[in-house]
């Protein structure tokens, strides 16, 4: 049972506090985007054996929307961040460096 | 025969005898006796039978990896199968069944099944059950069924209570061995906060058995000095009868606390689930003696050697009169001692190894016990018990070079360490060749949140076997867990060198298949060295794979026994090394836990949390008919005098046509909309425009996923300039407001508007029928004439007394005011309307009245129409989409091709020819046949219903063109019957031009 840092309320929360939202990052594309782009939008999603970035959300606490920079394989935490943000920020990605050097997520590296 | 020595026994008390039954008769046995021991001490050698041959079975351990010892405890509503006699601690009026025999343990039918081993091998149910297809119903799985399973499962309610405790610690020590203590006391002792907890009901683990000498004192006395220093600090706690159960990720464990199963007298929970949130893990649990592959091997009166030494010294029982000892190890010899100075007959020592030459074997040569090496057991003579062994050569192939009569074989194959909860969560092993087992790998623990590893293996779960290697182990696994040097020192103890053992798979080496077909491995599934073989032989070469086709390690025991010894049969047959098979994966629990443990005290009323409207009492003690609406109840119809709950439905839906309806819509979700950019968001949140919705009137709106699915609907009031009031279906209150919340937190972070749910901060009651102004306006207070408040609009004011806040909606097709007041006077305010409404002959109607008053009007219903793969469109409500807004959360989505085809099922009305209503979910049939032989469909079903109202059936219901296909009439299966006709028409059967709600 993982345990997530709420950069909200500033709480280790328990995994039963959290509801998880999926994949973190998508951009949204709404009315006038090509077929193409709403596939991507709605359906197609990383799979990663490694580095993943996630959306959860302190449902049963704060009630805050966060992100998670996280290892699917192992369940190391590398960071949490607020949601309102489109690209995971600078400190997580040298974190990731760091830990794992080399990584790559979608564009991001 | 088994029996009770004249003295000895350290864990019991003689001064305290016990009465207990075993299958009925009476037995006795002494305070601190396991019902293990008791039953040895009363001779009672024969325990059960195995599961697939019914083989006679004895115990062979005196701990947790019993795999034979399995009874029914108790009876009725405490009847518990499967329990071992090995953990299980005697109390005065125990109750005891073996179990899987017929007609009695002694005398059982299925024990043919062993003389039909030969059609029995390996993976018997995949080759026999397998053909004619046909079978497989009536004869097979019946068969199946009726042999399967172990014990018998309980049919009446538990008696027994449970709980669960929740607990944070830096660092949890589990296993009370030395090494355990050792870890606790040197955690507690440097300043952290300490759990250590312990599986029996005794601190330090074999020690004492063992003979151990720590610190210059008996290891007893050593143990009861740590376990006093242990007490007398503030962050240390300690347990026993408290098993670690499960390692979880990031240092989530469970432990199991059996609290009063010794004494079930106590008015107190029988079990406790202890779940810990733990920084560190040390794994203190100790090891478990394998046993070795000899023909014979399963018959009652073969032990586990550690065992045999157990009975002796911790209960003072004889496990028989004359001993035979069978070991590829020095540690055996330890027994060979602890029952010769029981007085016990030894009559040989047979060590596997050529040579014998440590300070143990001499020890037991000096008491002039014979020892005999480079040999081992051909076969053990017997029936239904040990005779005798036949001797042979170990490197031979069985031919027999003496004969020895004995009723006791102790056997040895050395020790594996319990690995379990350090591999639960990812930790991987390492074989040690030099000592023939597998160990925790420390280069690769398992991994908490932050990368680095958080369990620690301690003592002998280390494969540290000796008790000051062990002791020292501990002591650096505590300081590995507080990431620190430590200032204390472990304790310290005089080792006795041991010989290193020799691996022994097989005795002997070159047994030949005769022997083989009798040497078992795993005594509960009854499967024997020879099965292994043959999977492997088959081309099984996943050991995960050999499991399931053979049963090896299956069941309550998990293979505790047996595991390592197959696996190394499958690596030779397989020609590969014992590392490169590897083992199968540990799974919690490492013993089986008790279901109303993990049950805790959610059962019952308590199950979980029951919501109660302000009007729940009421309507309790009216004789409402309950619902569960989610975490709510609600009154599906009020019978009354003898009534049907149909009769009250029609009633009740009559009486709102003509009089006047009461119904408690609190549970309707109300989502407070706030802030300058709140009419912008809610244009995002709804199909339709809500921000040009002026203050005081109300507008039906709809909701989609980005999917574009209708996810909910209802009735939006504009409150002020910048506050909306969003009413939601009941089941959609809590998640509406979150699907809300996402997109404001996560997409428009930057829009100023705030959500809040106030669902239960209101009591919300309709006030439906022609006569629901008159009687409204009988008590007093605001202006509800149809110009002071004109359909879809809302004003705030007071009804008598009350606050309130009254939307001229309708659900219903009639006149209808649904009322907000404060939930605190909800009670009174629904009081003062069944006493106002008595001039009226007002009643209260339930849902299923709510449902069949909104089906007459043809109102959709979230989760009737809809299902998750329909959209506004399906259902005719294009007239709730926006044209004009360039976007809304779904639109795209919409535009997709397989949402604008145009074969879509779309809602239609459906009357059945003669009256009769149609099935739930009934499929409308269509021409021919589809790939799978199945009738093709054209629609179906969504809702239906008997109106009163109109006297017959009514149904809505999605049909492909439907609404092209007026007055067409289509068949719909039913259910045991033949396909019912149904007419299509629009779905408003009732007022459709709507006159009557807007009055």
């Amino acid at each position: 049972m993982l345990i997530l840092h709420c950069p909200h309320c500033g709480i280790d929360c328990d995994e039963t506090e959290l509801s998880p939202g999926g994949e973190a990052h998508i951009t949204r594309h709404g009315p006038g985007a090509s077929d193409e782009k709403v596939e991507e939008y709605l359906f197609l999603r990383e799979n990663p054996k490694g580095v993943h970035f996630e959306r959860w959300r302190h449902s049963m606490g704060c009630g805050k929307w966060f992100h998670a920079a996280r290892c699917t394989m192992t369940l190391e935490v590398f960071g949490t961040y607020p949601a309102q943000t489109t690209e995971p920020p600078e400190s997580i990605r040298k974190i990731l460096s760091e830990k794992r050097p080399g990584w790559s997520w979608r564009d991001f590296a | 025969m088994s029996k009770r020595l004249a003295a000895g026994g350290r864990l019991i008390d003689r001064a305290i005898p016990l009465d207990f039954t075993f299958n009925n008769k009476r037995m006795h046995g002494y305070e601190g006796d396991t019902l293990g021991s008791a039953l040895l001490a009363n001779g009672q050698v024969l325990v059960g039978r195995s599961f697939k041959y019914h083989r006679p079975r004895g115990i062979i351990a005196s701990g947790a990896e019993e795999p034979n010892g399995l009874v029914n405890l108790g009876s009725g509503r405490t009847l518990e199968p499967n329990q071992r006699v090995t953990t299980t601690e005697l109390f005065e009026g125990l109750r005891a069944e073996s179990q899987n025999h017929w007609p009695s343990l002694e005398f059982d039918i299925g024990a043919i099944n062993t003389h039909l081993s030969r059609f029995l091998p390996a993976g018997f149910y995949y080759k026999m059950f397998m053909w004619p297809p046909v079978f497989w119903k009536y004869v097979y799985e019946p068969f199946i069924r009726a042999s399967a399973g172990l014990g018998r499962a309980p049919n009446a309610r538990d008696a027994d209570t449970y709980e669960h405790f929740n607990t944070t610690v830096d660092v949890l020590v589990i296993g009370g061995g030395i090494a355990g203590l050792q870890a606790a006391k040197a955690a507690g002792e440097n300043g952290a906060r300490v759990l250590l907890v312990e599986q029996t009901a005794h601190w330090g683990g074999r020690a004492p058995v063992d003979g151990a000498v720590i610190g210059g004192k008996p290891a007893d006395a050593w143990i009861e000095d740590t376990i006093t220093d242990l007490e007398a600090m503030d962050n240390v706690h300690i347990r026993t009868r408290t098993m670690g159960a499960g390692v979880y990720d990031h240092g989530y464990v469970l432990a199991h606390e059996r609290i009063s199963d010794h004494d079930p007298r106590e008015d107190r929970p029988r079990h406790r689930l202890w779940r810990i949130r733990a920084g560190q893990v040390i794994t203190a649990t100790g090891a478990i003696e394998r046993p070795l592959s000899f023909a014979g091997n399963d018959l009652p009166g073969v032990m586990l050697a550690s065992a045999v030494r157990d009975y002796a010294v911790n209960y003072g029982v004889s496990t028989g009169d004359r001993a035979v000892i069978v070991t590829n190890n020095d540690d055996a010899y330890r027994t060979a001692l602890a029952l010769h100075e029981a007085g016990t007959t030894v009559k040989a020592v047979l060590d596997a190894r050529t040579q014998a030459a440590g300070r143990l074997p001499d020890k037991v040569r000096a008491l002039g016990i014979r020892v005999e090496t480079g040999t081992g057991i051909a076969k053990v003579k017997g029936v239904a018990r040990v005779d005798g062994v036949a001797l042979c050569a170990q490197s031979g192939n069985g031919s027999v070079t003496e004969e020895l009569s004995c009723d006791t074989v102790a056997m040895s194959g050395g020790w594996s360490p319990v690995v379990h909860l350090w591999s639960h969560c990812g930790g991987k092993l390492l074989w040690d060749a030099d000592r023939a087992m597998f160990r925790p790998d420390p280069d690769k623990a398992p991994t908490g949140a932050d990368g680095a590893g958080f369990v620690h293996a301690a003592g002998a779960a280390n494969g540290e076997m000796s008790t000051g290697a062990a002791l020292a182990d501990a002591h650096r696994a505590a300081a590995a867990a507080m990431g620190k040097k430590l200032r204390t020192k472990a304790s310290t103890a005089e080792d006795e060198e041991e010989m290193p053992l020799e691996p022994v798979w097989l005795m002997p080496q070159g047994a030949g298949d005769a022997l083989r077909s009798k040497t078992w491995l795993d005594f509960q599934n009854d499967v024997k060295v020879t099965d292994v073989q043959l999977a492997a032989q088959e081309g099984y070469e996943s050991v995960e794979h050999t499991k399931r086709y053979t049963t090896l390690g299956m069941a309550t025991d998990q293979g505790k026994t047996s595991n390592i010894n197959g696996l190394a049969i499958l690596s030779k047959s397989l020609g590969a090394d014992i590392p490169n098979v590897g083992t199968t994966t540990f799974r919690p629990p490492y013993t089986p836990i008790s279901m109303g443990a993990i049950a805790g005290e959610a059962r019952g009323k308590i199950f979980q949390p029951l919501r109660r409207t302000p009007l729940h009492d009421w309507h309790d003690r009216n004789g409402a008919h309950w619902e569960p609406v989610g975490h709510w109840r609600r009154p599906y119809a009020f019978p009354r005098d003898g009534e049907t709950v149909e009769q009250a439905v029609s009633r009740e839906v009559k009486n709102a046509r003509e009089a006047v309806g009461l119904l408690d819509a609190s549970t309707l979700g109300k989502i407070i909309v706030k802030g300058p950019d709140a009419g912008r968001f809610l244009d995002m949140m709804y199909t339709n425009m809500m921000s040009n919705l002026a203050p005081g009137k109300c507008r039906y709106g709809l909701m989609c996923s980005e999917n574009g699915f209708l996810i909910d609907d209802g009735v939006v009031a504009r409150i002020d300039d910048d506050t909306w009031l969003c009413h939601t279906t009941t089941g959609g209150a809590d998640s509406i407001h979150a699907h809300m919340e996402e997109w404001l937190q996560t997409e428009w972070w930057d829009w100023k508007v705030f959500t809040a749910n106030v669902t239960e901060q209101y009591a919300q009651i309709a006030v439906v029928g022609p006569e629901a102004r008159a009687m409204l306006e009988g008590m007093g207070g605001m202006d509800l004439s149809a110009e002071a408040l004109p359909f879809m609009q809302w004003r705030e004011g007071k009804i008598g007394d009350f606050d309130a806040h009254v939307f001229r909606i309708s659900f219903s097709g009639e006149l209808s005011f649904e009322i907000a007041v404060p939930a605190s006077q909800g009670r009174a305010f629904w009081d003062a309307l069944i006493k106002e409404g008595a001039i009226y002959d007002a009643m209260p109607y339930g849902t299923e009245a709510l449902h069949v008053l909104r089906a007459e009007k043809g109102f959709i219903m979230i989760g009737d129409e809809t299902d998750g793969t329909v959209i506004p469109q399906d259902l005719g409500l294009n007239w709730a989409i926006s044209k004009k807004k360039e976007d809304f959360l779904g639109k795209r989505a919409q535009e997709r091709s397989h949402m604008t085809d145009p074969g879509r099922w779309k809602l239609v009305g459906l009357e059945t020819v003669d009256g009769s209503v149609l099935q739930d979910g009934a499929y409308a049939i269509a021409d021919g046949r589809n790939a799978n032989g199945q009738r093709n469909t054209q629609g179906r079903v969504t809702s239906t219903y008997y109106s009163p109202t109109l006297g017959r059936g009514i149904a809505m219901g999605l049909v492909l063109n439907g609404p092209d296909r007026m007055d067409e009439v289509i068949s719909f299966t039913r259910i045991g019957g033949e396909p019912q006709k149904a007419r299509i028409v629009g779905p408003v059967f009732y007022d459709p031009e709507g006159e009557k709600q807007n009055v």
